[in-house]
């Protein structure tokens, strides 16, 4: 089999993959899935490995997925699953770490047996329960739990699940959209592998899969053969629900594989912010993926010489029963933690701390009219970002999402579906840390009803007590704020009402410096 | 009466013109003039009146087309713009969509907004979703800002508030006050630009109209100016990236719509040939130096759409440039042309573009210090370019040059020879773009199989059947005049102008009066476009509504039928046909809600003359093509009766056609190349 024909077959299936994604944004009914792209998508082989994933998708729902689907295998092996058989879960130990997202999986066969999988998640906005927050003090507050189960059986819808899902979330309609939403895009991936194994005649799937896997994990190995060995390790205090939660990582780099061990992180905590294993993984791979062979496409070779492990019952490996809606409150904050280790092996490739976790606060209506029929039930959930980490040769990036790969919501959009208004939402000038390379600046957002009602807050942020800390003597970021414009301080988690005639305002945080401030002034 | 048009597209590289008679078309191609384009484009037109010995004063209209916007946003050298925006949202366009579109890079870098923050200037003014003033805008407020613009010394300024796609009185209010100012300042609003909902598009479409607004109105007033003064007294047309021709002033005043104009140019040529030869489903292929165009056409029309984005900075990622949402013809643009750059990434597969060698150095068979493989350079080692013929022999290509360089970058790494690395270059390059092919037709819920494709542009013919072949595709035409497709194209292309407006409607409630009156304004404003440019021509008017189920975020475009008694019903029809064509399930009982309305006035399209096309006459040559090639043929000598079997080349000034084995060409009625799988071949 000749390599330049392989390779060709590769780019397709990464082509295939990015369609897939394309279709479930397009077909999408949840804001921050449409808008946001909170989604994954990937094709798998018959033994669960991951071949090729969209790189539109977010890093948590990618890694932990790529671990999911050999789990659905175990419940559902090939030899049970039929043409026309989707399966689906959105438990958070089996999917992707909370019960907002779902994962789909579609079996598609050739001549009768099953060659491959396609998967995909995305975030749906309500699952009932407690609604999408840090709440919850254990996971059977947060919602309905669907164990991994067939969404179509040879093809027919399974009609009890569907009526159960539908009387158990508050907005069925977006649900059940956006079920077909992650079906639909499944099926344009089979339709796409299917024309490529026509194309391909000569090439049998696995060994195109073998392929993929054996020249990724080669060339990955040969990356990290090129660091030097030794074990190196990073602590980063952050805010946690109501107290705050220590992250210990050591980072092993021996033999052309990298280990983390995030031994001596704090215990899991009584509030919703409590991560499964499978994100912590997907959070700490990522952060090594992007600067250790960034190049190397993400897949089950590229993935393997990364192995992470955290204690049994930590913060960072919770068990169930506990509350986890809020996981990437903790879990995006991972990365600062493997860089912190990475920045004393390849200074040069390593951003210093930012923002890190995403600011998306859930805003809904507070309940009660105060006799106002101008005051409606909404709940919208936007996305704002603070600034990235400076970079060595360059300022941080301001208002940016990373480690997370979402993108924000437009302000109109938010005022027309809502009744909110956002009366401020720009950059906070020198909010990120100072350096021979700044961090990259946080922004301010103001808010407030049009009617002048109350309405109520879910917050889940963090760098609102630790900021991020600049590098190599770079100044830290500031921190993020949570107040009203009458002066009172709010928490940086956890839901709370913004009084009537109140304006809520959000200051996100700025990123880390790296170098000294004089090294600037002087070029 | 005379009946001349003269079509003239400027590209990047090359000016093309066409003069367009009766009874004959002549066509001349020269470099464009970057530092004064009108320069050459007048002395163009006055070699090409001299060739056909005509007098500039026949010459009844001109059709153009031109880069010059995108190259102005491109290259960051337009205006020094001012944005005038709503006070607590200064950084809109540098906060952006808050994503990185490297998700792996770190490094990744953003590009600069056209504006930086010290010319954005925030006014105390607010409208509600609604379209209620939240914050009333003060007249003290008012001059207050415009003060502040004509202290940064603004050569433009654009004025872009949030929701004034729902109400535009506060941005209107700006303009007059600043026009009774300085009535010569250029003003782009955000509420006639793109009256849209999304505030990041719409001011990135309105500050990109304003930072090329001065420069565009000036090269196409001088450029008039030129023509009158060559004698030419009819008007001149412009074309936009919607495939329509609009006026001097439409253009001047919205020049945004101008991007693309040469692609839109092209896909107006390929669906006219796909009308002419009554071909329901074609793949338009377009290839040049640095990228490729496709565009689905079916029943003769391309699609549109309203999002673009232009000026990618970023190895042309998705979402690094800017976006611009104007009506386009529906394409999809790929970094892969004649000068994209090959290579072998750290695992062992052949990358090629998006980088591109350009026409400086250019290839390395240009001889002209190119050391980088390109797409170009594997043609020369496959022996499928003859060196004396490349680009009407302007360009004398060193075979051996490509040879060393593919060797060298390629063959090493991999192990293989020259040959077995060119062909995978090709592999490679035309895989790419069948893979943009099939993801495009994929988000049109369209397919491929079973069209025909039509190629031009100086590349194409070179790939067209192998892109065939892996798209499922078994006839290939490859037109006359293949290289100047895009002026061409203006030729066959109507007077048109489309106005948007957003207005949420849920359909099982809307409103029948009140859209009929909203279609009523907008007929009224695209006719005082149009009307002056046809006369008392017929229009075709063409509605559309941007539609989803309730709660989805992307619209799909859907025609409104015409004459409907309720539109509710007819709405309600057409999208879920719509859907279902895409996606492939409906989903029932879902509530749908449109966004936006489109409605475009059209004019009569030109049909294609039966005309024959001046060339100049070279002697058919083999010599210098390298092996295993066993046939070359000069264009002129493919008969309409006789096929020819592959594998042979088809040469003609400008470009090679590929025939491989298995395939064989004649020409048609028209003069095309009509190359065809033979039957009982597997494609």
């Amino acid at each position: 089999m000749n390599q330049i024909t392989l390779g060709i077959a590769w780019n397709r299936l990464l082509a295939i993959v990015e369609e897939q994604a394309q279709v479930l944004m397009r077909t999408a009914f949840s804001t921050v899935v449409r808008e946001a792209g909170d989604l994954s998508a990937g094709i798998f082989d018959t033994r669960g490995r991951m071949l090729a994933q969209a790189v539109t998708g977010t890093p948590g729902h990618v890694n932990s997925m790529a671990e999911s689907v050999k789990r659905f295998l175990t419940e559902y092996p090939l030899n049970i699953l039929m043409p026309g058989d989707v399966l689906l879960t959105n438990d958070p130990w089996d999917g992707t770490g909370h019960l907002n997202d779902f994962t789909v999986v579609t079996p598609v066969f050739s001549d009768g047996a099953c060659i491959a999988l396609f998967a995909s998640t995305s975030h749906i906005a309500d699952v009932g329960g407690r609604g999408f927050g840090a709440d919850a003090r254990d996971v059977h507050e947060e919602g309905l739990c669907i164990p991994i189960t067939y969404l179509f059986r040879a093809g027919v819808r399974d009609e009890t699940l569907l009526r159960i899902i539908q009387a158990n979330v508050r907005d069925p309609v977006v649900a059940e959209g956006d079920l077909y939403s992650l079906t639909t895009c499944n099926d344009s991936g089979a339709v796409g592998l299917r024309r490529m194994l026509v194309d391909f005649p000569e090439i049998p799937f696995d060994q195109l899969a073998d392929h993929i896997i054996e020249t990724s994990r080669t060339a990955m190995r040969a990356e990290v053969s090129a660091l030097p060995e030794g074990t190196w390790r990073y602590q980063m205090m952050i805010d946690g629900y109501d107290q705050p939660l220590l992250l210990t990582g050591s980072l092993t780099i021996s033999e052309g594989s990298i280990h983390i061990d995030f031994a001596g992180s704090a215990p899991s905590s009584p509030w919703g912010i409590n991560v499964p294993i499978a994100y912590t993984t997907a959070y700490a791979a990522f952060a090594v993926r992007c600067v250790i062979g960034n190049h190397i496409p993400n897949n089950a070779g590229s993935l393997e010489g990364i192995t992470v492990v955290a204690p049994e019952g930590s913060v960072l490996n919770a068990q169930r029963p506990r509350s986890v809606s809020a996981r990437h409150a903790v879990g995006q904050m991972l990365p600062d933690v493997v860089l912190g280790c990475l920045a004393q092996v390849i200074p040069d490739r390593v951003p210093a701390e930012g923002a890190s976790c995403i600011w998306n606060p859930v805003f809904m209506d507070a309940g009660e009219t105060g006799g106002n029929p101008r005051v409606e039930r909404f709940v919208i959930n936007p996305i704002f970002n603070g600034g990235t980490g400076a970079r060595p040769g360059l300022d941080g990036l301001s208002a940016t999402a990373f480690p997370s790969g979402v993108r924000s919501t437009s302000t109109e959009v938010n005022e027309v579906t809502s009744p909110l208004v956002i009366w401020r939402k720009e950059l906070k000038p020198h909010s990120g840390g100072e350096g021979e390379y700044r961090g990259g600046d946080g922004q301010v957002i103001e808010v407030t009803h049009r009617e002048g009602a109350a309405f109520r807050v879910s917050k889940m942020f963090d760098r609102v007590h630790h900021p991020a800390r600049g590098r190599e003597g770079g100044g830290d970021g500031q921190p993020g704020r949570v107040y009203l414009s009458s002066g009172t301080t709010l928490r940086g988690k956890g839901n709370e009402l913004v009084p009537a005639g109140e304006t809520l305002v959000l200051e996100t945080p700025g990123g880390g410096g790296l170098g000294p401030v004089s090294s600037r002034l002087r070029s | 009466m005379s009946r001349l048009r003269l079509a003239v597209d400027i590209g990047g590289t090359f000016t093309d013109i066409v003069l367009a008679g009766e009874a004959q078309w002549h066509t001349h191609k020269l470099l464009t003039t970057h530092t004064n384009p009108a320069s050459a484009v007048l002395e163009g037109v006055r070699h090409i009146l001299a060739l056909a010995k005509v007098k500039s004063s026949s010459v009844a209209v001109v059709l153009h087309g031109t880069t010059l916007a995108t190259n102005a946003l491109i290259e960051r050298k337009g205006a020094r713009t001012v944005l005038i925006t709503t006070e607590g949202h200064r950084d809109v366009l540098e906060i952006g969509l808050e994503n990185r579109f490297d998700q792996y890079d770190v490094f990744m870098r953003r590009p600069a907004p056209l504006v930086p923050r010290e010319r954005r200037i925030t006014v105390r003014e607010r409208i509600s979703a609604t379209g209620g003033v939240l914050l009333p805008l003060t007249s003290a407020e008012v001059e207050r800002v415009i003060d502040a613009a004509i202290h940064c010394q603004a050569e433009s300024v654009a004025v872009g508030l949030l929701h004034a796609w729902r109400s535009p009185r506060h941005e209107e209010a700006i303009a007059a006050a600043l026009r009774s100012r300085v009535p010569t300042m250029p003003i782009s609003l955000s509420s006639e630009v793109c009256p849209e909902i999304r505030e990041y598009e719409r001011l990135s479409t309105t500050v990109a109209n304003a930072f090329v607004q001065p420069l565009m109105a000036a090269y196409l007033n001088e450029l008039q100016a030129g023509l009158r003064e060559t004698g030419i007294a009819g008007p001149l047309l412009v074309m936009t990236s919607g495939g329509g021709l609009t006026s001097l002033e439409a253009a001047a005043t919205f020049p945004v719509r101008l991007i693309e104009s040469g692609p839109a140019g092209g896909a107006m040529l390929a669906a006219a040939l796909a009308r002419r030869s009554e071909l329901s489903r074609v793949l338009a292929f377009d290839m040049g130096g640095t990228t490729a165009k496709l565009t689905l056409i079916d029943d003769g029309e391309p699609e549109w759409s309203r999002t673009f984005e232009v000026a990618r900075a970023w190895k042309f990622r998705k979402g690094s440039g800017m976006p611009v949402r104007i009506p386009v013809i529906e394409l999809v643009e790929i970094g892969a042309g004649g000068g994209s750059i090959a290579q072998v990434d750290r695992l062992g597969r052949i990358q090629v573009g998006p980088e591109s060698a350009g026409s400086e150095p250019g290839p390395a068979a240009y001889h002209r210090g190119g050391v980088e493989p390109t797409v170009t350079d594997a043609d020369v080692v496959l022996g499928r370019l003859s060196p004396e013929r490349f680009a009407g022999g302007s360009i004398t290509l060193a075979p051996d040059q490509s040879t060393h360089v593919i060797e060298a970058r390629l063959g090493r790494p991999l192990g293989v020879d020259a040959r077995t690395a060119a062909q995978g270059i090709i592999d490679t390059v035309d895989e790419h773009m069948a893979a943009a092919a099939r993801n495009h037709a994929g988000e049109w819920g369209r397919d491929l199989t079973g069209r025909t494709l039509i190629a031009f542009g100086g590349s194409a013919p070179l790939h067209a059947v192998d892109l065939a072949i892996r798209l499922g595709i078994n006839t290939a035409i490859i037109p006359v005049s293949a290289g100047v497709g895009s002026a061409v194209g203006f030729l066959l292309s109507p007077t048109a102008f489309e106005v948007v407006r957003s207005r949420h409607v849920l359909v099982d409630e809307a409103d029948q009066a009140g859209l009929l009156e909203l279609f009523e304004r907008m007929r009224a404003e695209a006719l005082d476009v149009v009307r002056p440019l046809v006369g008392d021509g017929r229009l075709r008017e063409t509605r559309r509504a941007w539609m989803r189920y309730v709660g989805q975020g992307h619209e799909i475009p859907v025609t409104i039928p015409d004459g409907v008694d309720n539109l509710s019903v007819s709405l309600t029809a057409a999208f879920l046909a719509a859907y279902a064509a895409i996606y492939g399930r409906v989903i029932p009982g879902q509530s749908i809600e449109a966004l936006s309305w489109t409605l475009a006035l059209v004019g009569e399209t030109p049909v294609i003359p039966d005309v024959s096309m001046s060339a100049a006459a070279h002697p058919a040559s083999g010599s210098g093509l390298r092996k295993p090639v066993t046939g070359v043929v000069e264009r002129s000598a493919v008969g309409r009766s006789h096929p020819l079997e592959g594998p042979i080349l088809v040469v003609e000034d400008q470009t090679t056609t590929v025939v491989p084995q298995g395939w064989q060409v004649t020409a048609d009625e028209f003069g095309q190349l009509v190359l065809m799988a033979n039957a009982g071949r597997k494609t």
